[in-house]
Order: structure tokens, then sequence, then C-alpha cells
């Protein structure tokens, strides 16, 4: 499945780019997070959370979307 | 009544809707980079009561983007600063301004005397004690929080809508996110995220419109890019915080036991006016710091000298190293005395910094 992502904050200063196309192998969320992992080592150490077609969603949702999003909390003020 | 005429004759508004905004409360924690904007809107728009909680002072670095300060702020405690520019553009209204941090013990009670909750302050744990408060207290929350170029925004605790923790259930425990004092921030990003947590304050009170609750409004200010993505409520989450409620009081800021982010370099203090100088070295220890007026209470000494502090004043503390004088801030806090800085430079720097700046202003006469 062809997946577009999306990368917030210190996300994309981890994959060193706000957005990339994937191919990804799987049925859920976390699926794609392990193909994440492999390529981003460093995302391990970092709180995120998932969208899916603009939707938040769990590691055990079925990847359905083209469109994917990866968020982490912001703090600042 | 012609300050709110433009509200006035918006159909949408009308006297009625000017009223309502005349009759509500609304607090706002933080005075800070989305604190200024959030309280400058509110305050125009005529918001009746609008309370500021801050407990820190005005810093030169901070004017980039905290857009109701100017120099003749420094020093001065952010509320309280605040109230005052607050004053000048509408007396209309009641603005309360309480000079301290917001904590497990006081949050309730203050959430309590408002109908709504704005949140503009700059740590995780200070996000996470607001939304608490707000779920215990019933309160709506009005989100905004930043990083670097991009912001977020959003309405939690509406109308039985989902609250922060259903978007990101517990404070990142792995690398988190540093502040904007150590990373930056692009000084006109507060003033846009700042700006859409006072409009949803406005659509709340008013009833018209879409609230921003249930969505999570994400914009990047270089890309121009901006998503808004769905929330769940989740109930598990909400309960957990219902279910703490009667320990939530007995609980500690952890912000209090560390000393981060209330240390403060001597080249801003120099900028300050109305503060207290106190070094807690041994009379012995060298070298002396000469050019300020210095008040001399060695750290041992500290507790059974406080009349010797002085409540009126921000008091910077100074040692040798920069570690007795943080010590020395949180004694001070403890024994319940606000306004006391940790100057991070030892005393051979503050020497240093201190010749410099003198050199520099003989050369320019």
């Amino acid at each position: 499945m062809t997946i577009n992502i999306k990368y917030f904050g210190l996300i994309a200063e981890v994959t060193q780019h706000e957005e990339e196309t994937m191919n990804v192998s799987g049925r859920f969320i976390s699926d794609l997070l392990e193909a994440l992992y492999s390529k981003y080592p460093d995302l391990k150490n970092k709180d995120f959370q998932v969208a899916q077609n603009q939707e938040l969603v769990s590691e055990n949702t079925e990847l359905s979307g083209q469109e994917l999003a990866l968020l982490p909390p912001f703090s600042g003020g | 009544m012609n300050r709110y005429n433009r509200h006035i004759i918006l159909s949408d508004i009308g006297q009625a809707g000017q009223d309502k905004l005349l009759n509500a409360k609304v607090l706002v924690v933080g005075a800070g980079g989305l604190g200024c904007p959030i309280l400058q809107y509110l305050a125009a728009a005529g918001i009746g009561t609008l309370g500021i909680i801050d407990f820190d002072v005005v810093e030169m670095s901070n004017l980039q983007r905290q857009v109701l300060f100017g120099t003749s702020s420094l020093g001065e405690n952010k509320a309280e600063a605040a109230k005052k520019r607050l004053e000048d553009l509408n007396n209309d209204i009641l603005i309360i301004a309480y000079p301290e941090r917001l904590t497990y013990q006081n949050a309730i009670d203050l959430c309590n005397e408002y109908d709504i909750i704005v949140d503009g302050s700059d740590n995780f744990e200070t996000r996470y004690l607001v939304n608490d408060a707000c779920i215990i207290t019933n309160k709506p929350l009005v989100f905004g929080a930043i990083y670097k170029f991009e912001g977020q925004v959003s309405v939690f605790n509406y109308q039985n809508g989902p609250s922060y923790r259903c978007l990101f259930p517990n404070p990142p425990q792995k690398d988190t996110a540093p502040n904007c004092s150590e990373i930056g921030v692009l000084g006109v990003l507060p003033g846009i995220i700042g700006s859409m947590q006072a409009n949803e304050v406005l659509k709340i009170i008013l009833g018209i419109g879409n609230v921003l609750s249930g969505k999570l409004f994400c914009y990047n200010a270089l890309t121009s890019q901006t998503s808004t993505l769905k929330i769940n409520k989740s109930e598990e989450q909400i309960e957990l915080v219902l279910k703490e409620k009667h320990n939530f009081k007995k609980r500690q800021l952890e912000i209090d036991c560390e000393f981060q982010s209330d240390d403060i370099s001597i080249e801003d203090v120099l900028n300050f006016e109305n503060i207290q100088f106190i070094d807690v070295r041994e009379a012995h220890e060298q070298p002396k710091v000469d050019g300020l007026k210095i008040t001399h209470i060695p750290l041992n000494q500290l507790e059974n000298n406080l009349e010797k502090i002085d409540l009126s004043k921000q008091k910077m503390i100074i040692c040798q190293s920069g570690m007795r004088s943080k010590q020395a801030v949180s004694l001070l806090r403890n024994s319940g005395i606000l306004n006391c800085y940790s100057i991070k430079e030892g005393a051979l720097d503050i020497i240093e910094i201190l010749n410099k700046k003198h050199k520099a202003t003989t050369n320019d006469r």
C-alpha cells in the first residue's frame, strides 16, 4: 500500500523531511510504525500520535488511509 | 458604548452578544508569547472579568514576541505588567493579576472562579495540570501550543468533548520538546496561535460558529499549511482524572523541585529595576562583587535572616558558581517568598560582565 506520511514538529527533524510517500506491507498502524522505526531508529525515543485520514487513531487500527500524520505534543507558549 | 460599536453592528453579536462578553469571566494561564495576544484581544473585546496568572518576570528576550510588554516592564511580574497595560487598553473591565505559579493547590479554586480557562503556559507539567483541573471543575479549556514554526490549537472539555489526555494521554517521558527559551521561536507565531485561541473564547461565549472541540488544528508558519485532525473522546482517560480528584491538591509540581527555567543571566538583570541582589557566599569567599548594592547572607544562615529580604523587590541570588544560589531560591520559595531568581553566572563571570559593561559605558562618553 502506498501511503503519504506527514511529519510535524520535532518528528520532522528526526525524519529530515516534512512529508514522504512510503510503500507499506502489513495491515495495521503498528506495521507502519515498525517500518518507520527501522528507517528512523531515533523515532523510538519520541512521543507522538498517529492520524489517519485526518483522524487520530491507535496502533491497532487497520491501515486504510492514503494519508497519515505523525504528531508530537508541543509545550511551547 | 462606542467602544464596542464594531461588535454590536455585527448581526451575529449585537448588544446581546456584547453583554454576554461583558458578563463572562475568563482565566488566562501564562502571560507569555501566547498569553499576550490572548489577553490583548480578550480585554479589547470587553470580556468583563479577566484573570491572569504568571509567576515569571519580564526579560529583554521576551520582547521579541510578548507584545504587551516594553522596556519599561523589564523585571516586573508578567501578570502585573500585563494588567497595567490592559487597564489602559480597557478600563471598563475587571482585570485580576495573580503573580504566582499555577499549582495543584490553587488550580481548582481558581478555575471555579471563571467560566473559561485559556492555556498559554510553556511546559507540559502545567498543561496537564490545567487540563485535569478543567476536567475536575468541568470548565472548557482553550488550548494552544507552539514549537519553533508550528502551532496547535484546540478546545478541550467543551460540552462533554475530548480532553487533552484523549489526544496525548500522558506527559512525554522520552526526549521531551524543549521550550522556547531553549530552542527559539518565530516571534509572530504565538501571535497567530494566541489570536486563534482568543477567537475560540469569543465563539464559546457568544455561541456562534463552530467551536474547535474534538479537533486539533495544526499550523505551519513556514509552509502556510494547516491540518484539522479529528480527536475522539476517551472516557477512560477522563475517568482516570476524576477518580484521582481527591488526591489532586496533595500533588506537587515537579517543576518546583527542579531549578531549571528560574535561572537568569546577570546581563538581563542589569536592565531590571526594583531588584535586591543577595550574595549567599560565606563572608571570606573571594572575589567580592563590587559595583552592585548587595545584601550578604550566607546560605546556611538564610532561613534565620528572612527579615533582610525585601519582599517588594525581585530577589536576584548570586554565589560562587551558580549552584548555591539555586538552593537559596528553592529555600526562599519554600518559605513562601516569591520572585526569587538564581543568577546563572558565578561571581567571577559576574565581575567580568560588570567590568565589560562599565568599559562600554565609559567608552561611550
